[in-house]
């Protein structure tokens, strides 16, 4: 194995790890303010990438499509919090997850009625759809500037959460939400807030990430349930946590992903190391989380339990 | 916050007379297969021997979910690890129905021993997340065990033998298995959730602290109930192997895990029977639905948000505490 290709794999791990935080970041925000389970949040990604598909192939137009998937999300994020979320802010975790689910179940449904059940596909923008020299490799440029993004998006929330009157409102509404409202903030909207925020995450996320996948049905699943492990890793409602958790948790990802095939494959028969290197590879991460939570319940990164 | 508030008392629900709509309900079943060959088919066989498999997954869940308070959203993983029980024996030619129980209690076991310890050091929102992220590495596993059928499923040649001899081959036969099988899981559960173990399982739900200061070492209730309620979904996993001669990683998908937990808030949350309820109506609105449209999912997802909204007390709740309250 050559050192260009292990770069690139762990270029690819970060980028990866840079998806992750984005949908983390957001969940996070919305666990730790709202104390809120939104299972809908890959369900914002998914229609996050539909909308950027959609609207690139109508406009041709990168930044378009981008702001088409930001937008849209953050609505929709903004009518699911004020016609259903709202209500259910009170009903506890059980009702949140359920009726979450059931949100999630229907919006996998009507993108296969609104833009039909075969995937879409988005090319990149022309100016990305080259590659750079980076570390000795060429390496595609638009991955490349998906890690820039993240971790422009990583400054902006954390001068957003720690340096502007909203974020110092956030971070007290996670320590106190009771002690905040008596203080005269109008904690409803502050949520709102919250959640059209993460939801617009999520949205970036699905519409940075459209050219790299296949656009379709189900799409933010698998992508949520990661998002989970990251936030359950970083610590609930940690925006720091969930930064250092989703690049640890890309990065034993992709890690596994190159080393398991070849390590198995010095252990054992190459036609049985082929068939086992695969599972291995993707329970890996959760084999990793289980671990560490048997340790430290309280996740790996977080400053608190919670 | 815990999800405590959300649920029902089940004290308030398992009144003297909270029995007879149970009974209703199982005489219900019972006349399936005689309607069923009345009409001249076994598609209604069919049909509920699937709805009570579901509906015995869910009662056991419902022993942690409703009485311990803990909401796993992974438990189909269970159900998939016993149909794949099944499945594998199969396949290596070993077609008896004890064996597949045997090896699917040797899967189980140990499983949800190593899962629940894991998980149950957490709490709330931690323990949510924890189980299906444990699910879905079950799911990953099975679809990339090749070997096994990988994401296309194993199918398995025919149904379990008892004592070498095919006694399950009608319909009819298999359905009176379910039947027994679910009657017997229902009594079980029922009588776990009366007994002392049930009361601290309840007790822990309803005030962690107070149980953990009479000195009850919860971890080792809370596990064995979690266990108990993984091997009721690895049996029924296994008689889903069986009736659909099928074990896909399907069987273990997120949606499923969370299917079972609109089953059982659909049915009432703190009852025996109510989860099985709420398989009997879910189930019957997916079959009506999917047989008039492909789509059927865009109503089922909100159908679910409304139980969320409307059914505090869940279906069961409501027939039995209204019987309950008649003179």
């Amino acid at each position: 194995m050559s050192a260009q290709f292990l770069v690139s794999q762990m270029l690819n791990g970060l980028q990866f790890g840079v998806f992750l935080y984005l949908m983390a970041a957001g969940l996070t925000l919305v666990l730790g303010v709202m104390n809120f389970v939104n299972l809908a949040h890959g369900s914002l990604f998914m229609v996050g990438a539909y909308i950027a598909a959609a609207s690139f192939e109508r406009s041709e137009s990168f930044a378009v499509a981008l702001l088409g998937a930001v937008v849209g999300t953050g609505l929709l994020g903004l009518l699911l919090h004020g016609t259903l979320l709202a209500r259910l802010q009170q009903a506890g975790h059980l009702k949140q997850v359920l009726a979450t689910f059931g949100l999630t179940l229907f919006f996998n449904e009507l993108v296969r009625i609104v833009w039909g059940p075969s995937s879409l596909y988005m090319q990149l923008p022309d100016a990305l759809s080259g590659t750079v020299a980076v570390f000795g490799i060429t390496y595609p440029a638009y991955r490349l500037a998906i890690v820039g993004a993240g971790v422009l998006v990583a400054i902006g929330l954390w001068l957003l959460v720690h340096r502007t009157r909203i974020g110092m409102l956030i971070r007290a509404g996670a320590t106190n939400r009771d002690a905040v409202e008596t203080l005269g903030v109008n904690i409803n909207a502050l949520n709102a807030a919250v959640f059209v925020l993460g939801a617009a995450l999520a949205g970036f996320a699905g519409g940075v990430a459209a050219p790299l996948l296949s656009v379709q049905s189900g799409m933010g699943d698998p992508i949520l349930i990661l998002t989970l492990v990251v936030i359950v890793l970083g610590g609930i409602g940690s925006s720091k946590g969930a930064f250092q958790a989703a690049i640890f948790v890309a990065l034993v990802d992709a890690a596994g992903r190159t080393f398991i095939p070849l390590i198995l494959r010095s252990l054992m028969d190459r036609s049985l190391a082929n068939a086992a290197g695969p599972a291995v590879a993707s329970m890996l991460i959760y084999c990793v989380m289980a671990i560490i939570l048997a340790v430290r319940p309280g996740g790996l990164f977080a400053a608190r339990g919670r | 916050m815990t999800i405590e508030t959300a649920l029902p008392n089940p004290a308030a629900t398992r009144t003297g007379r909270g029995i007879p709509p149970a009974l209703f309900v199982f005489a219900l079943l019972a006349a399936v297969p005689f309607v069923s060959t009345w009409l001249g088919t076994s598609y209604y066989m069919t049909l509920f021997s699937r709805i009570m498999i579901l509906g015995m997954a869910a009662i056991g869940l419902n022993l942690i979910l409703g009485f311990g308070g803990l909401v796993s959203l992974g438990h189909a993983l269970y159900i998939g690890v016993g149909a794949y029980a099944v499945g594998i024996l199969s396949r290596y030619g070993i077609v008896d129905l004890g064996a597949h129980l045997a090896f699917m209690l040797a899967l189980v076991v140990p499983v949800a021993c190593g899962i629940g310890w894991v998980s149950l050091r957490t709490r709330g929102l931690g323990f949510i997340m924890i189980t299906m992220a444990f699910g879905q590495m079950f799911y990953f596993l099975a679809v990339s065990l090749k070997i096994y059928g990988g994401d296309e499923g194993l199918v398995i040649q025919a149904r379990s033998l008892i004592t070498g001899r095919g006694l399950l081959e009608t319909p009819a036969a298999f359905y009176g298995l379910v039947l027994a099988l679910l009657a017997a899981t229902a009594w079980i559960v029922h009588t776990l959730t009366r007994s002392p173990f049930g009361l601290v399982l309840s007790g822990a739900r309803q005030s962690e602290q107070r149980m953990r200061t009479l000195g009850y070492p919860l971890l080792r209730y809370r596990l064995a109930a979690y266990v108990i309620s993984a091997v009721i979904a690895g049996l029924a996993g296994c008689l889903l192997a069986d009736l659909t001669l099928f074990a896909s990683p399907e069987y273990m998908s997120w949606t499923q895990s969370g299917t079972l937990v609109a089953m059982i808030v659909l049915g009432g949350l703190g009852t025996t029977v109510g989860p099985l309820v709420g398989a009997i109506v879910l189930l019957l609105l997916e079959e009506v639905l999917s047989s008039r449209t492909d789509h059927w999912l865009v109503i089922v997802g909100p159908t679910i948000v409304a139980i969320v909204l409307f059914a505090s007390r869940g279906l069961y709740g409501a027939l039995a505490s209204g019987r309950g309250s008649e003179p």
